[in-house]
């Protein structure tokens, strides 16, 4: 049967993939951050999962405003880098694990979360930049990748307490998979950041770290921290961090923290990064 | 009919919420057309008879063409949208932040590297009005 073995939680700040694909990760602003990654990086060659369930959202690239699903899951065979006004970005196409998102779409709706399929679906640096931080610049990604995109861009998010609760509903699905497949999940977005008029550039690194330390160790607390609270102490796109919940959620009760970093600034954002492990 | 919401006292953010989204429908599909570079190209080659397909506000519709971006946010934009006009200007996230916040660029860059705006001070709409 499938299984999940680990959880990342991975911000997924755009700038991140630019400097990868423009060759400036090793200077002095973007160096501190692509060295906490390092580790991640060895960590991810040895753990080596076939299939990478990825919680993400899309920034009005894929989805523009005529329609807004609030859960959408990815069904296609692959997903294409988006143009997101400069152009696609320089990395490879994602491949998909059609059977693994079929039973997981259906195993979803009989379990309460009614999402939506997506069969066709362009990614943006939600998707893309994550898996630039744990794998680098190969020429292939090295597994297929079932992507979940959440709405928190038009207020409201789903509720970190409703996307726990997916998370747990993922697991069930991954677990009665068939096939002998170790599944890793990713959460990513955040952590504090506000992009927009005249709050732009707050950063709440006290409010990051007691968020990151509920979800480890207290996430079923951590999940009831309500919308104001984010949009208030972490920026109006600090909202993201709910989808880690997703993540979280599919994990064991208890977990390992394998690897923690975090890191000011990353353009406009703190980035936050971790690696947890089912025991 | 003015609706009271819990996120109306955090200074300086617009909360893009419901009411925003149908204010902004027009102008926000207009900002993301732009992510596709013929359209960028037909933009260019006439701006107001580009726009002019996208049955927004004379408001809204003066901000977009005048790169009046916290105008656009008050107007029912978001920022992923309206980052895909910036974009189309060349603009980048931290570029337009610091557009936004009125530092310019050389400050935000320099705020952003000292640790970013903090918290205190800056978590309600009365905090800013004592200033
Ligand atoms: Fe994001």
């Amino acid at each position: 049967m499938a299984y999940i073995s680990s959880g990342v939680a991975c911000s997924h700040v755009p700038a991140l993939g630019v400097a990868s694909d423009s060759g400036i990760s090793n200077d002095d602003y973007y160096g501190p951050i692509f060295k906490g990654f390092e580790f991640s990086k060895d960590w991810m060659a040895k753990e080596k999962p076939d299939v990478i369930f990825l919680v993400y959202n899309d920034h009005c690239t894929a989805f523009d405003a005529r329609v807004i699903p609030t859960f959408a899951l990815g069904c296609a065979a692959e997903y294409a880098p988006a143009d997101e006004g400069w152009g696609p970005r320089p990395v490879p196409t994602v491949n998909g694990h059609r059977d693994l998102s079929a039973h997981i779409a259906q195993s979803l709706v009989l379990d309460s979360f009614d999402i939506t399929i997506m069969n066709e679906m362009e990614v943006d640096h939600g998707l893309t930049v994550p898996l630039t931080m744990m794998f680098g610049q190969p020429e292939q990604w090295p597994c297929p990748v079932v992507p979940l995109a959440v709405n928190v861009v038009q207020y409201p998010a789903p509720l970190g307490s409703r996307c726990y609760a997916l998370g747990k509903s993922i697991r069930k699905a991954i677990e009665s998979f068939p096939e002998n497949l170790k599944v890793c999940v990713f959460g990513t977005g955040g952590m504090s950041h506000q992009l927009q008029h005249q709050r732009a550039g707050l950063i709440n690194s006290a409010w990051d770290e007691r968020f990151m330390n509920l979800l480890v160790n207290e996430p079923e607390k951590g999940s009831q921290i309500e919308h104001i609270e984010y949009m208030r102490e972490a920026g109006s796109e600090g909202i993201e961090l709910v989808m880690w919940y997703v993540m979280r959620g599919a994990l064991n009760d208890k977990v390992n923290e394998i690897h923690r970093f975090y890191h000011v600034p990353a353009s406009n954002t703190a980035v936050g990064h971790l690696i947890l492990e089912n025991n | 009919m003015t609706i009271q919401k819990p996120y109306d006292d955090i200074p300086g953010t617009i909360i893009f919420d419901s009411q925003q989204a149908a204010k902004g429908y027009h102008l926000n599909q207009f900002c993301i057309s732009l992510r596709l570079a013929p359209n960028r190209d037909a933009f260019k080659a006439d701006p107001e008879n580009y726009i002019d397909q996208f049955p927004m506000t004379s408001d809204q519709r003066h901000a977009a063409l005048n790169q009046d971006w916290n105008r656009l946010l008050e107007l029912g934009g978001n920022i992923y949208y309206t980052s895909k006009l910036a974009a189309y200007h060349g603009i980048n996230f931290q570029e337009l932040a610091g557009l936004m916040t009125g530092k310019g660029s050389t400050a935000y860059r320099e705020m952003m590297i000292s640790g970013g705006r903090s918290i205190e001070g800056n978590r309600y709409q009365s905090e800013w009005d004592d200033k």
